[in-house]
């Protein structure tokens, strides 16, 4: 008898045929909207041009997507937490030049990249303790450290790019031929990573926290998670990802140039944000950043080949981004 | 902004103390040096190159730097400041080609000799004089040698352009056309984008050779792309088959140049540029006469596939002369 | 009509108290928002706490919870002292609380919910080195915590945020009862709910004093106040103007006390 009511619908719901029960839990589902737009996209391409959908344009498409993949992923665990990085680049930037001056220099190739993903995960930490501890806006302090580490890459590598000779520090921009398509090893390592993390956010308890934390922070502190600690932690954890960011940038050109990557935080956050995960924290998913990274990936690769000025790449992008998250916004509401 | 403008006062007056307790030699021409940013090293080598100079000339250099590439408003208050100083020249890399008039208009009309190094302002008359590369020329010189590396083969030709909307990038890339024989949209053009880094550019030809491998000539803008076209074709198989042809100087460039990467490129020689500027304002200092129109610092291409009636130098050479 | 009004500032703490408090003070700036307020809670019963805005319950809730620390005064568990200074300090004390704003994740599903901070995790390789949470077990323990509660058909598996305004209410009392509590503290339940699912939450809330469990109860609601408590304690100026027992009460009584307009009575 003291029951919660039930929703009236939920009776009803059996009558409908399994088809039509898939599609209305496949419309709430997050990845929906992303996943379709990736799909339109490449219908769209490969009509436009033959040589779109090859198995060597597929690998290439991956090489370009690679790094931003890589840095998308910390951006979605620090947007989780309701935040936003906007020093990524120029936390990644800074270990390229440090590992290429370093290895130059003369120390053993693997200690340079030890060094480097040792600064970029303290450099990200930092930023965490700032947004944790002292209390501060997320957006400020990626945006000062993002300032000032800028300032220190140039002044590092004397405003000079800084050519690596093949070796450990561009291993995964080598790789294996299979069946004639260029396969670098920067490939599983990101699908990797990414599954990782689909791991820990899904199915450990840590990956609930970062959700209660972006979600509701007070709920998540009554509850006993030690907030600032998850906060901390998730900056660290994306200063490592950035760190293997940089391993692979150096696999993919080996150089490392001050002037790279200076777009690459807005990049990430549109990643992010047409993989379906909420700006405001708390919501969304890893693989849908990885949609979102090869979304901005395919539409490079596919107006190029289309023979289309890239300055529509811009506008496209941009029309995708309020597209996308009008679509998701309009599924979660009738779904709710 | 008036806070940015504060600061970079006190940064001038701090400079400005430096340097006099330093030299106190108040009896030194002092000149103003504006440049667009230390993050390319084109910039680094003109300053460094200006202050040398000008110890041999028995001047002295107050150096302020932009803080981006286009950093015009930075610019603007660097030469107010110069102006409020008193300097007697004032060399200035404009950013902009128009953002820098009225700042510079009231430093002639205080009796300061103006020079535009590297780059024009609009209308030319904006300043004293312009000493600069050729960028059209040296586009021209670029377009010639591609052409002449390709022979007798159909032209399929690939551009990867600098940051768009800047003066040279626009001159290189008419240069390059007019040295090469072809008409903005000709058939022969296969692809073309606008570049900002390395990584930009090693994408856009990557998707440049998959939507047509036939492409057998490259125009690069500057050397890293040149340095990133190579790798490209080269992960396709047809290192060699492909003609790349860069503009810069920059000693890594003259390096893939003499490593066979790149076929040529055109040296352009900002030490040239802060000479002539430094000397400019030495005589103006001493005899009061002053340069006009625009000077050529020179641009040479480089490169060790030579072809004749185009004039060029080795590898070695630029070596000697890249920055 | 036998009221027990506090003439004494401090008595003593009778048996059967489980959670108690003595002369809290506590002032924000120039604002008193205890002046010496007691309180205590019976084993086994509901007791409703109500007084009018800016009479200080919020305060007092929070001081008994650890969410703000009292100027002076005292709190008493079990008629033991304790020093309460951070929320998840009661937890391990067997008291559970409900805040008004549910303070639920409402991305997360009711087993993540119930299981925040204390997961269960695969006694397996998989648990061990993959850190995997085991989801079963713990919707197990959802599931008959749930059921022991009466809301056995409510979705283990949706973002709570989907859950209609009672079904997610009953997610935060459980949450609050889950693990074992003694206490239950329920901050203004039914505020936001419709006549139906007040009803549900009301007959949750005598089930969970059935089963042993003191309930401390906020409300605005006197006359569902005057259905389901047990006593009734009336918060004014910052302290305990009255206990009252709803079967020997009015509400105009109650009102009276809250308002002080019938201090002198009976």
């Amino acid at each position: 008898m003291l029951v919660v009511p039930a929703r009236p619908d939920v009776a009803a719901k059996a009558d409908e045929s399994r088809l039509a029960a898939w599609g209305k839990s496949l419309r709430g589902h997050p990845l929906v909207g992303p996943a379709l737009a990736l799909l339109l996209l490449i219908i769209v391409f490969s009509f436009a041009s033959d040589r779109f959908l090859t198995a060597t344009n597929v690998s290439l498409v991956l090489q370009q997507t690679l790094v931003l993949g890589m840095l998308a992923l910390g951006q979605t665990l620090i947007i989780l937490t309701a935040g936003v990085d906007l020093a990524l680049g120029a936390i990644t930037v800074l270990a390229t030049i440090l590992a290429a001056k370093l290895a130059v220099g003369g120390v053993p190739e693997e200690l340079a990249l030890l060094l480097a993903v040792t600064l970029a995960i303290t450099a990200s930490t930092l930023n965490g303790w700032l947004v944790a501890k002292v209390r501060l806006p997320p957006f400020i302090v990626t945006l000062g450290a993002f300032t000032v580490l800028t300032a220190v890459s140039y002044l590092l590598s004397g405003s000079r790019s800084q050519t690596i000779p093949k070796g450990f520090l561009t291993l995964l921009g080598q790789g294996v031929s299979i069946g004639g398509v260029f396969v670098s090893w920067g490939i599983p390592t990101l699908l990797a990573a990414y599954a990782l993390f689909a791991h820990i956010l899904g199915n450990t308890a840590w990956g609930k926290h970062i959700y209660a934390v972006g979600d509701n922070p007070d709920a998540a502190r009554v509850a006993g998670v030690r907030v600032e600690r998850t906060l901390i932690g998730v900056y660290a954890v994306a200063g490592l990802l950035y760190g293997v960011g940089a391993w692979l940038s150096l696999g993919r050109i080996p150089s490392a140039d001050p002037n790279a990557m200076a777009n690459i935080a807005l990049q990430s956050i549109t990643a992010v944000v047409l993989g379906g995960t909420s700006f405001f924290g708390g919501r969304g998913k890893v693989l849908g950043t990885l949609i979102g990274a090869l979304i901005v990936g395919v539409l490079r690769n596919g107006l190029t080949l289309a023979g289309i000025d890239s300055l529509f790449q811009d506008i496209i992008t941009g029309i995708l981004i309020v597209a996308t998250v009008s679509l998701d916004q309009y599924s979660r509401r009738r779904s709710t | 902004m008036r806070l940015k403008f504060n600061a970079s006062s006190l940064a001038l007056v701090a400079i400005a103390m430096l340097s006099t307790s330093a030299f106190a030699a108040d009896d030194a021409v002092k000149i103003g040096l504006v440049t667009r940013t230390d993050s390319n090293p084109f910039f680094v080598k003109l300053r460094e190159d200006a202050q040398a100079y000008a110890k041999t000339a028995g001047a002295e250099i107050v150096a302020i730097t932009g803080k981006t590439h286009d950093d015009a408003a930075g610019q603007v208050a660097a030469i107010e400041d110069l102006t409020a100083l008193g300097v007697k020249g004032i060399l200035v890399t404009p950013s902009d080609a128009e953002a820098l008039n009225d700042a510079i208009a009231k430093a002639r009309a205080a009796g300061i000799l103006v020079i535009a190094l590297d780059g024009r302002v609009s209308p030319d008359s904006a300043v004293d004089a312009t000493f600069a590369t050729d960028n059209l020329q040296a586009g021209v010189l670029q377009g010639q040698w591609v052409r002449a590396a390709l022979g007798d083969t159909a032209p399929r030709v690939a551009l990867v352009d600098g940051t768009r909307g800047t003066v040279s990038t626009r001159e290189r890339h008419d240069g390059f056309l007019k040295g090469f024989g072809l008409q903005e949209g000709a058939p022969e053009i296969i692809a073309q984008q606008n570049i900002s880094n390395q990584a930009e550019a090693q994408t856009a030809l990557e998707n440049f050779f998959q939507k047509d491998p036939t492409i057998n000539a490259v125009y690069t803008v500057y050397e890293p792309a040149a340095v990133s076209a190579h790798a490209v074709t080269s992960a396709l198989g047809l290192a060699g088959k492909v003609a790349i042809g860069s503009i810069d100087g920059s000693c890594d460039g003259i390096k893939a140049v003499a490593d066979g990467q790149v076929g040529a490129t055109v040296v352009q020689f900002p030490g040239k540029m802060a000479e002539l500027g430094v000397q400019a304002i030495v005589d103006y200092a001493k005899t009061g006469t002053k340069p006009s129109g625009f000077i050529d610092s020179g641009a040479v291409l480089v490169t060790d596939k030579p072809f004749e009636g185009i004039a060029s130098q080795n590898s070695a050479w630029g070596l000697k002369n890249c920055w | 009509m036998s009221r027990e009004i506090d003439m004494t500032s401090s008595p003593a703490i009778p048996a059967g108290t489980i959670l108690a408090a003595r002369a809290l003070t506590k002032t924000y700036g120039a604002v008193e928002a205890m002046r010496g307020a007691d309180f205590d809670l019976r084993q086994g019963e509901i007791l409703a706490v109500v007084g009018d805005n800016g009479a200080g319950k919020s305060t007092l809730i929070k001081s008994l919870t650890g969410a703000t620390v009292p100027d002076s005064g005292q709190i008493y568990i079990d008629g033991i002292p304790v020093r309460l200074t951070d929320p998840t300090q009661i937890l391990g004390a067997g008291i559970g609380v409900v805040h008004q704003d549910l303070a639920l994740s409402g991305e997360l599903d009711l087993v993540s919910n119930l299981f925040l901070g204390r997961e269960i995790r695969k006694p397996s390789f998989s648990g061990r080195v993959l850190r995997t949470l085991d989801r079963a077990a713990m919707a197990n323990v959802a599931g008959e915590q749930l059921a022991r509660l009466g809301l056995g058909n409510v979705s283990l598996t949706t973002p709570v945020r989907k859950l209609s305004g009672g079904q997610r209410q009953a997610v935060a009392i459980a949450r609050g009862m889950a693990f074992g509590a003694r206490v239950l503290v329920l901050d203004e339940p039914t505020a936001a709910l419709g006549v139906r699912e007040t009803a549900v939450v009301i007959d949750l809330i005598r089930r969970i004093r059935d089963n042993g469990v003191s309930v401390a109860l906020i409300s605005h609601n006197l006359p569902q106040v005057l259905e389901i408590a047990d006593r009734i304690h009336i918060h004014r100026h910052g302290r305990r103007a009255a206990v009252v027992a709803p079967a020997e009460t009015t509400l105009r009584e109650v009102v009276g006390v809250m308002t002080g307009i019938d201090e002198i009575a009976a």
